[in-house]
């Protein structure tokens, strides 16, 4: 390994940018060492530094950003000495970058084809014709179905996740020595994700491409990468082979990190998650010493506040480094962080029943002075059963276009439903729009919303926008009176009381989301949907605002509709389990009951697909062909036919599957015998019991 | 003591800058004026009192803007360029000015003196001064070019978040009438509706939102059809709010930026088509000074040489009002994308 010269290496590097309120390092004191075909991950939450980093590598600092110190070699050679010729010569051919969003990186008004030939044209001097034959060639590598109608295609006509492979193609095509990937899953679904992983994993065997992963997500890091360094707030704060950093990790923030994920085993009322305290210091706000220091439940004043940290060799791992004075003194057994076990809550009679609820969408090409045309219809919901008792946590599971966002709006009364039933107490709310409802029907269904940036009006208070809830439900209508329940309000969600005074701007993503929930919960609800309400925001965040939910929900004895695409959120959450796909529920059951075989395919393969943060666990591997079919022009039969690996050609493929019931309210519908569903194997199983 | 000065003034500088002190601020420089110039006849011969408020309050604002723009030299100068003409305009009757409408000597060039008199900026082909009907000519152009902005604000941002929060039929239907008053030269559209009604200051309001409404609608709409995807327009559905009061308290709040930037612009616009009437006789009339009104007037005789100063000031002055505004806009733009 020595003689070699790492394909990258970054030495004490600093990086700055220069704004109105003057310098503000990004980056400080960062070292990495890439070997060839090693895949290096970047992990840390927003604002942490790591794209700066990538950005740095590829020299594409902008105008107000400068490497201020330390220097980046590329195989050997100082980036920083190199001319704007050599460094464009090198970006692009010898070092590639993949972006987040794929439909950004590529030109939306070329084909494709030609996106692709620009690459060997400019970098190799290929004719045309031969680069256009290299592409082809390379589409085929990235696994994408018929390279040559994707060349002739716009980016517009293909999906998120082709669209991600051919940005992967591109930057695989004039064989990088680097390749960087910054959250190049994140805008995609988790089949999907699957899939480009596994894409990522057999191009790191194939070309020997040296990688930078930089992501947020741990499980995924543990998937794709060798090696891995832990960044908060500008600093690297722990850096080591993969297994050695999830299996001791040595820095406390690391630690929190892991803590506040829920892996498999973490349990909402006997092991609940426990967020990291605080907040991450914004960048011109940087204590003195460590930053992590004022979160850390380890600072010894005069020792982790004092001057600037180094990173230290944890003995008897190899290049395992540590930003942190006391990981020698701190025992990692004992001090493992543990929520306090909660007693369980017993669900009490059914607040909610849906039977049978349809929804479609007829899509009328008609205009003012124009009527007929083609009506085409959209089966965003069909025959929908299920039930939710008092106090309980009911999760829908599924990916973009399942229908869960439809149903909500239908349960919220912002759309009819088109057949079935939906009662609410005795109250049926299916074919009863939200201005017919009477203000307790209103009040009793509540939601929070996904995009903690989205939820809040930007022009109000926050004091404001919760006290108009309290106001319309007529919980009470004294001005001291609403204040009162406004702070109680702020109180229970765990926000300081003069935040009632604040405009959402000044408050933080995790602050807004809390804002969110005290707002659902202020006209007292039975029930309250939940659609993706953490995942949006960072790892440690996500944790807090989770507990807290469930907190409120324990206290108010509120029903739960959690609508997630993250199994293993919902797996920690959920006392039951509703998994739909294309408007249909595949299975329903307990958490334990869907967690456990027989599965639904769609159901093994969505639990496949969930990366997991653990080392201890081993998964089996199934990765879906092909894309979600768009909900206007579903597949015949069984939805999930066209990607089902067990798939019985003539049977699925034509008539809809019989449900399956396997004991009291776990059903599955499938074609599949209940003999075969149910020796299916388990999908996560602890590693000891899989080497036995 | 300057220096404690200072100190003592900054925080009360600084609590006047928020929205509730400011808009006191601009309805006590703004009522004054409307006041004064659209019912200044009826008021009498005291109507001049009405704008003693007005101009410590058009001096504060001046300041306040200077203090809150300071970061972008082109809204300095533009702030400075309109401020300049409020001031003229609030302050008229107080200044040591001439009798606008007194003929004194006809044709006199720039800094001459006759009849005992220094006429800066000299005399029209009448005889009456040209400074005094410069700085009085000021105040009908704010006054109704602002009126007029202001109206079709209100009926384009009702039209714009009506179309663009309910859509489907009423959707149709306004955006279909926009289109026809757009395929409208504006020009045309102002001759036949200010023909038909008559030339006055009402009605050049009338014809001015006729013209920019459609355009303002279309703005709103675009905008109020982007927020109304939002998750806090989908709570506030979801609470049971009405949709009147979801377009005024929840959608309205959040397209005031990009319409407060058209509006400077519009105001500019305004300006010109406010000038542009009453150039052809069709908008304010005879005798009170009006720059449009000088331009007219002065037309032929300043194809002289010597005289093109008759068209040349209320030229200028038209020019550096709406540059005024333009400037106004873009560093408000510029303000808005910083940080």
């Amino acid at each position: 390994m020595s003689d070699q010269t790492p394909v990258l290496e970054c030495r004490n590097l600093c990086i700055s940018y220069y704004t109105r309120a003057g310098e503000i390092p990004a980056v400080v004191d960062f070292n990495l060492k890439l070997m060839p075909g090693e895949a290096h991950g970047i992990v840390g939450e927003s604002g942490c530094g790591k794209s700066t980093v990538a950005l740095a590598i590829m020299q594409y600092m902008g105008k107000n950003g400068a490497i201020v110190g330390g220097e980046i070699l590329f195989e050997g050679r100082d980036m920083r000495t190199m001319s704007d010729e050599e460094l464009r010569r090198i970006r692009g051919s010898k070092i590639a970058m993949v972006y987040q969003e794929p439909m950004a990186s590529l030109n939306p008004s070329m084909l494709i084809g030609a996106q692709l030939a620009e690459v060997p044209i400019y970098h190799d001097g290929l004719s045309e014709a031969d680069a256009l034959r290299r592409a082809e060639e390379m589409l085929a590598k990235v696994r994408l179905p018929d390279p040559k109608r994707i060349l002739n295609s716009y980016p517009h006509q293909i999906s998120g996740g082709q669209q991600q492979r051919v940005v992967i193609a591109m930057a695989l095509l004039s064989n990088p020595k680097l390749l960087l990937l910054d959250e190049p899953t994140t805008a995609l679904d988790v089949t999907v994700e699957a899939g480009i992983v596994e894409l990522i994993n057999e191009i790191a065997e194939e070309f020997g491409t040296s990688m930078i992963y930089i992501s947020h997500n741990l499980g995924l890091i543990l998937e794709t990468c060798d090696r891995l360094t832990v960044m908060y707030s500008g600093e690297a704060v722990e850096v080591g082979d993969i297994h050695d950093v999830f299996e001791e990790m040595r820095h406390p923030y690391t630690r929190g990190l892991f803590g506040s994920i829920p892996l498999p085993g973490a349990d909402k009322n006997a092991h609940p998650l426990v967020a990291i305290p605080g907040q991450l210091p914004l960048p011109h706000e940087r204590p003195e010493g460590c930053n992590f220091a004022p979160r850390c439940t380890f600072f010894r004043d005069g020792l982790c506040n004092v001057g600037a940290l180094k990173m230290h060799p944890v003995p008897g791992d190899d290049d395992h480094k540590v930003r942190c004075e006391r990981f020698q003194e701190i025992d990692w057994d004992r001090d493992l962080p543990k929520g306090e076990a909660k007693p369980p809550v017993l669900p009490g009679d059914t607040v909610l029943s849906v039977e049978n609820m349809t929804k479609h969408y007829i899509i009328d090409e008609g205009g003012l002075f124009v009527s007929g045309g083609d009506a085409r219809t959209v089966k965003a919901n069909e025959k929908l059963s299920f039930e939710a008792r008092e106090a309980e946590t009911v999760a829908i599971v599924g990916e973009s276009g399942c229908g869960k966002s439809t149903f909500a709006k239908v349960l919220m009364g912002l759309e009819d439903a088109t057949d079935g039933k939906v009662m609410l107490g005795d109250v049926e709310l299916g074919a009863l729009p939200v201005d017919k409802r009477d203000k307790s029907t209103i009040a009793k269904l509540q939601m929070v919303f996904q995009n903690p940036f989205d939820t809040l009006n930007p022009s109000h208070t926050i004091g404001g926008q919760i006290g108009r809830v309290i106001r319309k439900f007529g919980v009470a209508s004294d001005e001291a009176e609403v204040n009162e329940i406004v702070m109680r309000l702020l109180d229970t969600v765990k926000l300081p009381r003069d935040f009632a005074k604040r405009k959402p701007r000044q408050l933080s993503g995790g602050q807004k989301q809390r804002v969110g929930i005290a707002r659902a919960f202020a006209g007292n609800p039975k029930v309250v949907i939940a659609d993706e309400p953490v995942s949006a925001l960072d790892v440690s965040v996500q944790a807090a605002v989770t507990e807290l939910l469930m907190d409120i929900q324990r206290e108010n004895r509120t029903t739960m509709l959690f609508i997630s695409h993250d199994l293993s959120v919902v797996r920690y959450l959920a006392d039951r389990i509703v998994v739909m796909y294309l408007g249909r529920i595949m299975e329903q059951g307990t958490t334990e009951e869907i967690f456990a075989p027989p599965y639904h395919p769609y159901t093994e393969a969505l639990l496949a697909a969930v990366p997991i943060a653990d080392t201890r666990v081993e998964k089996r591997h199934i990765v879906l062909k092909g894309e979600i079919p768009s909900p206007s022009n579903p597949p015949k039969g069984c939805p999930f036919s066209t990607r089902c690996p067990y798939m019985i050609p003539g049977t699925c493929d034509v008539d809809l599957p019989p449900l399956r019931s396997f004991g009291e309210g776990h059903g599955i519908l499938c074609h599949l015998d209940p003999a075969e569903l149910s020796k299916m194997e388990p999908v996560i199983k602890p590693r000891a019991q899989a080497a036995e | 003591m300057a220096v404690t000065d200072i100190q003592a003034s900054q925080p009360f500088l600084s609590r006047l800058l928020r929205p509730r002190p400011v808009i006191a601020l601009l309805l006590l420089m703004w009522l004054p004026l409307m006041a004064y110039v659209m019912f200044g006849k009826t008021i009498g011969n005291n109507a001049q009192m009405v704008l003693l408020p007005a101009i410590p309050a058009t001096l504060i604002l001046y300041i306040l803007g200077i203090r809150a723009f300071r970061e972008s030299w082109v809204a300095v100068i533009g702030l400075t360029l309109v401020f300049f003409w409020l001031l003229m305009a609030v302050s008229a009757p107080y200044l040591p000015l001439l009798d606008p409408n007194k003929p004194i000597a006809p044709f006199t060039t720039p800094f001459t003196e006759r009849k005992d008199v220094f006429f800066w900026l000299g005399t029209d082909f009448k005889g009456r001064d040209m400074l005094s009907r410069m700085i009085w000519g000021c105040q009908r152009v704010l006054v109704w070019g602002v009126t007029a902005t202001l109206v079709a604000y209100v009926v384009g941002a009702l039209f714009g978040l009506i179309s663009g929060y309910l859509s489907g039929w009423w959707d149709e239907i306004i955006s279909f009438a926009a289109n026809v008053l757009l395929s409208f030269p504006v020009m045309v559209l102002f001759i036949v509706i200010l023909n038909y009604l008559g030339p006055s200051g009402f009605n050049i309001v009338v014809a001015v939102t006729f013209a920019s409404a459609p355009a303002i609608m279309r703005i709103v709409r675009g905008l109020a059809l982007d927020i109304k995807t939002r998750d806090y327009v989908f709570a506030a559905q979801t609470r049971g709010e009405h949709p009147l009061y979801i377009m005024i308290f929840e959608l309205l709040p959040n397209v005031r930026g990009p319409i407060i930037v058209d509006a400077c612009l519009r105001l500019g616009y305004t300006t010109v088509a406010i000038t542009t009437l009453t150039f052809l006789g069709l908008g304010l009339q005879p005798p009170d000074p009006d720059w449009g009104l000088m331009i007219r007037e002065s037309a032929k005789t300043a194809m002289l040489w010597k005289f093109s100063y008759m068209l040349l000031v209320p030229a200028l002055s038209v020019s550096s009002l709406i540059l005024g505004f333009n400037l106004m806009a873009d560093g408000l733009r510029e303000m808005s994308l910083r940080d």
